[in-house]
């Protein structure tokens, strides 16, 4: 679907997967990808910094370098020095999915409420002095993580780091305050969920095909929560998760490891650590059939969103499966040569748009996602036919070696083009270490990926893409406004 | 603490960072196109972007055709099918896209340099963009799709809001138009005239060809040579009529069932190459370009929790693209957020910016230089839109230094020359 301006379905999963604190300018950031890291071209730096704790990794990538502070910090420093810039990000195990019933979204409600000030800076300071240095700044919530960056100049790495170790220690939670921000959360969710009809019916299909996982719940939260929540809710948060040995710092750009270790220890390194509450499992029960539910809402175009139960890379048995899940989700979408587009929007023309997708880097088994609009003149039910055929067809049917070998060379060439950003670098290496991968899958996911075969996805296929882990959700549209629809291109709208 | 975070900051005035200057190298292949080329070997990747004046803008009666045009290229060339041509660029791991809006329309091309992947990517390439043999089947297809991107402009507030404001701002200039197009001009688009778009537009002098990436000079020009070399001298596009100023003010309302009001005020704002351009700019980046610390998300996020996203901008086009204010709400406080945002707007005309928020916001844009030019992407992205504008080669080589220049009287000036508060166009789609 990377051709189409009209549609964006590829990049359907990020937008709902986390969400920004900022707005005009936090662009979206991808969240976990599709694919990560970078295999970078080798350089001889030294292994170990000698006031460090460096942790000697499996597999030397020699431009990342790892730390731990005493507190429990964990850091991650990847050099990159093409530019003279650098990006810093704290992630915290602390998203949506951490959350408990009747206090949903608190997790980003917190996340708006870190740059309301500490005990040294008032409300927005740090957003102004961020600001004053030439940088960007932001945060973003998602179901495992929070994550806090800074975009900067290099030499202006000391001021981010004194500001972001200064508020996950020192965070001024007041009344009047969160009684504001609660305001701006809940224009977020109208503007987000609440007046965007695939949205919405997306929220309410994961509240269906989950039971009792935690992904049940929007990361936004629940409208009814975020009217009842109250700054202790906030507090307790903020207490429960903000802690050091709770949280990574990634680094990335043109910096010395050495300094960034000196400099985290001086502002990180005084933060004492905190006990962390420890999660409960709460393991997605069986399904044990088809789930099925209408979304009616005023819309002008009905949507479909398909989606089976799956493991991830954290959770599989069968250290392969969530591999292949992923080639299969490249052999149906992801290039205008892949099935879906070659099929479904080309071929039979009997879609709009329409998109697959899974994300293998989450900390709880996932959906392996389907979502399209059906082309004029066809319905929904057409398009769940034909996802379905499709479905069959890989379970029948071996995927061709050189559709194989084309999605391999895309993903080997996509791996290099990753190095033209620093900051898609260290989302993926913050990404991994937050939901209990290790960041060193980054480089690892490509050999990984290339060693699946067609058995492999055929397999994966007759075993998840079943109907007994299938939920299925349809957006019915309702008339929107019968008095203005009648004309479009405007109707000339009345002036007063 | 506070002293020394204070020191650190006090120094960084004093030494500023050495910038990384980009070196652009410009010049014309031999039917006319221009070339702006970057290289850039620290990375084994080539990046390139031709772009053509062949956007909306150049649609006339018939909205929908540049787009629809440029989305056909890919979809049939030479003896290659749609399905063979995204083979072609994805067996070699290139990625290929388009784009039109209302100014350009684009072919971009990302591929790694190694010769056995980039020739092969770019012959192809080459074919898409000088062979398209725009087939019927394709074209009805995507016009359909069109039309179901129509219906989904509808169901957006946001979307809805947007196009009655172009249509309002720019009134009969070109720039009205919604690059996608209405029913009933989509409905009657015909492949000739598609043909002809092509033809009188995708021709080599009105074209701009970008390039970043791991190649050397000569390489370089025989790519963008080889690229056009089958297109047509051809003329460059015809001037763009200018933008007439609003003669009065005009509030629009429209009806939508959605929880928020999604409000747009503004009016034609500015040229790519105006003289006013960074007077506003900065001015603008005070008032709502500076994300959480601009004065109209202080007034409306930070200090009454009205709305989530705040912001105004001047986009500058060929000829004067929109000045624009905007904000989603809660219906029943709309009211009160259009009242704080004009009353804002209106203080920032009569007094200027503060001494200290025009320093604070010389700092972030000067100091911030480092973050635009620091990947291929962005480096793309400038030498494109200097190429396109006709700016001057060493635009980012003084771009901090013209920045600096910008004074709070000069400011105050240009936005009582420039934004007349009495003539805005306000948009607010929402229950009524």
């Amino acid at each position: 679907m990377t051709r189409s301006q009209f549609w964006k379905t590829a990049t359907w999963i990020a937008l709902y997967s986390a969400i920004l604190a900022g707005c005009a300018t936090g662009s979206a950031q991808q969240p976990a990808g599709n694919s990560t890291g970078t295999s970078a071209t080798q350089d001889k730096s030294p292994a170990a910094v000698a006031t460090g704790t460096e942790e000697t990794g499996k597999t030397a990538n020699p431009r990342v370098h790892e730390f731990r502070l005493d507190n429990g910090l964990k850091i991650l420093v990847k050099q990159d020095s093409r530019a003279p810039v650098v990006v810093s990000q704290v992630w915290y195990k602390a998203g949506s999915s951490y959350e408990q019933n009747g206090t949903t979204g608190v997790a980003h409600v917190l996340e708006h409420m870190m740059f309301k000030g500490t005990d040294k800076y008032g409300p927005n300071e740090f957003s102004r002095i961020i600001s004053e240095n030439g940088g960007s700044e932001n945060a973003f919530t998602g179901q495992d993580y929070t994550a806090y960056f800074q975009q900067l100049e290099k030499s202006r790495l000391p001021i981010a780091m004194e500001l972001e170790a200064d508020r996950m220690a020192n965070l001024n939670l007041s009344a009047e305050e969160f009684g504001k921000e609660i305001q701006v959360v809940m224009e977020e969710r109208r503007m987000r969920t609440d007046d965007n009809p695939k949205a919405k019916t997306y929220e309410l299909f994961l509240a269906t095909a989950y039971t009792n996982s935690p992904y049940h719940h929007p990361i936004i939260g629940w409208m009814n929560d975020l009217k009842n929540m109250t700054v202790e809710d906030a507090q307790k948060w903020y207490n429960d998760w903000y802690a050091p040995n709770n949280a990574t710092l990634v680094v990335a750009g043109d910096v010395d490891p050495g300094q960034v270790l000196a400099l985290a220890k001086e502002h990180y390194g005084r933060i004492p650590p905190a006990k962390v509450p420890k999660l409960k499992p709460q393991q997605e029960v069986v399904q044990n059939g088809v789930r099925r539910i209408v979304v009616k809402e005023p819309a002008q175009l009905p949507y479909l969103l398909m989606g089976y139960k799956v493991p991830v890379i954290k959770t599989a048995e069968l250290e392969w499966e969530p591999y292949a899940l992923e080639m299969l989700a490249h052999v149906l979408d992801g290039s205008d040569s892949s099935r879906f587009t070659r099929d479904l929007i080309r071929g039979k023309a009997m879609a709009a748009s329409i998109g697959a997708g899974y994300d293998l880097f989450s900390r709880m088994d996932e959906l392996f996602l389907f979502d399209s609009t059906p082309a004029q003149g066809f319905t929904v039910a057409d398009l769940e036919k034909e996802i379905r055929a499709q479905i069959e067809r890989l379970k029948t049917e071996l995927v061709t070696e050189k559709e194989l070998e084309r999605i391999k060379n895309q993903v080997v060439a996509s791996k290099i083009y990753e190095q033209d950003s620093i900051f898609y670098q260290a989302m993926q290496m913050g990404t991994l270490e937050t939901v209990g991968l290790d960041w060193r899958l980054t480089d690892e996911f490509v050999d990984r990926f290339r060693t699946v075969t067609a058995e492999q996805v055929q397999q994966v296929a007759q075993k998840y893409l079943i109907d007994e882990r299938l939920t299925v959700a349809v957006l019915d549209p309702q008339p929107i406004n019968p008095k203005s629809i009648a004309s479009n291109h405007g109707g000339a709208p009345h002036a007063q | 603490m506070r002293n020394k975070l204070f020191l650190i900051i006090g120094l960084l005035i004093l030494s500023p960072p050495l910038l990384a200057a980009v070196n652009i190298q410009h010049w014309t292949t031999p039917n006319g196109a221009r070339v702006y080329f970057v290289a850039a070997p620290e990375l084994p990747i080539v990046d390139l972007q031709i772009i053509f004046d062949a956007g909306a803008a150049r649609d006339k009666n018939k909205a929908g055709t540049a787009l629809l045009t440029n989305a056909l290229l890919a979809e049939g060339a030479g003896d290659l099918n749609a399905d063979q041509i995204s083979e072609r660029f994805d067996e070699l791991g290139a990625q290929f896209s388009n784009e039109a809006q209302r100014d350009m329309a684009n072919l971009t091309l990302r591929s790694l340099s190694d010769e056995k992947v980039l020739t092969p990517a770019l012959e192809t390439l080459a074919l898409v963009l000088t062979k398209p043999a725009f087939p019927n089947d394709a074209f009805e297809r995507e016009r359909k799709r069109m039309l179901i991107g129509i219906e989904q402009r509808k169901q957006s507030p946001d979307a809805l809001a947007d196009e009655a404001f172009y249509k309002a701002v720019f009134k009969t200039h070109p720039y009205a138009v919604m690059p996608s197009g209405y029913e009933n001009t989509v409905n009657t688009l015909t492949l000739n005239d598609l043909k002809a778009f092509y033809q009188r537009y995708y021709v080599a002098s009105n074209a701009v060809i970008a390039i970043v990436g791991d190649l050397d000079r000569g390489k370089a020009e025989r790519i963008a040579s080889n690229l056009v070399a089958q297109l047509p001298k051809g003329d460059p596009a015809e001037k763009l009529p200018d933008v007439a100023n609003l003669t009065r003010e005009e509030i629009i309302k429209l009806e939508h069932p959605s929880a928020q009001t999604h409000i747009i005020l503004g009016q034609p704002g500015i040229q790519r190459d105006d003289p006013d351009y960074f007077t506003l700019y900065v001015g603008n980046h005070i008032l709502g370009g500076s994300g959480l610390v601009a004065r109209l998300s202080n007034e409306i996020r930070e200090k009454r929790g009205l709305a989530y996203s705040t912001y105004s901008y001047f986009l500058p086009m060929r000829k004067s693209g929109p000045f624009q204010i905007g904000l989603q709400t809660r219906t029943d406080q709309a009211e009160e957020a259009l009242t704080v945002v004009r009353e804002t707007l209106k203080i920032f005309i009569e007094k200027g910016p503060t001494d200290e928020e025009l320093i604070a916001s010389k700092k972030n844009i000067t100091g911030g230089f480092p973050l635009r030019i620091s990947s291929n992407k962005k480096i793309l992205g400038y030498i494109g839109m200097i190429g396109f504008y006709g700016l001057p080669l060493d635009y980012l080589d003084t771009f901090n230094d013209k920045i600096q220049t910008v004074t709070a009287a000069g400011i105050q000036d240009a936005f009582k020359r420039r934004v007349d508060p009495g003539k805005m166009i306000t948009v607010l789609v929402g229950k009524q």
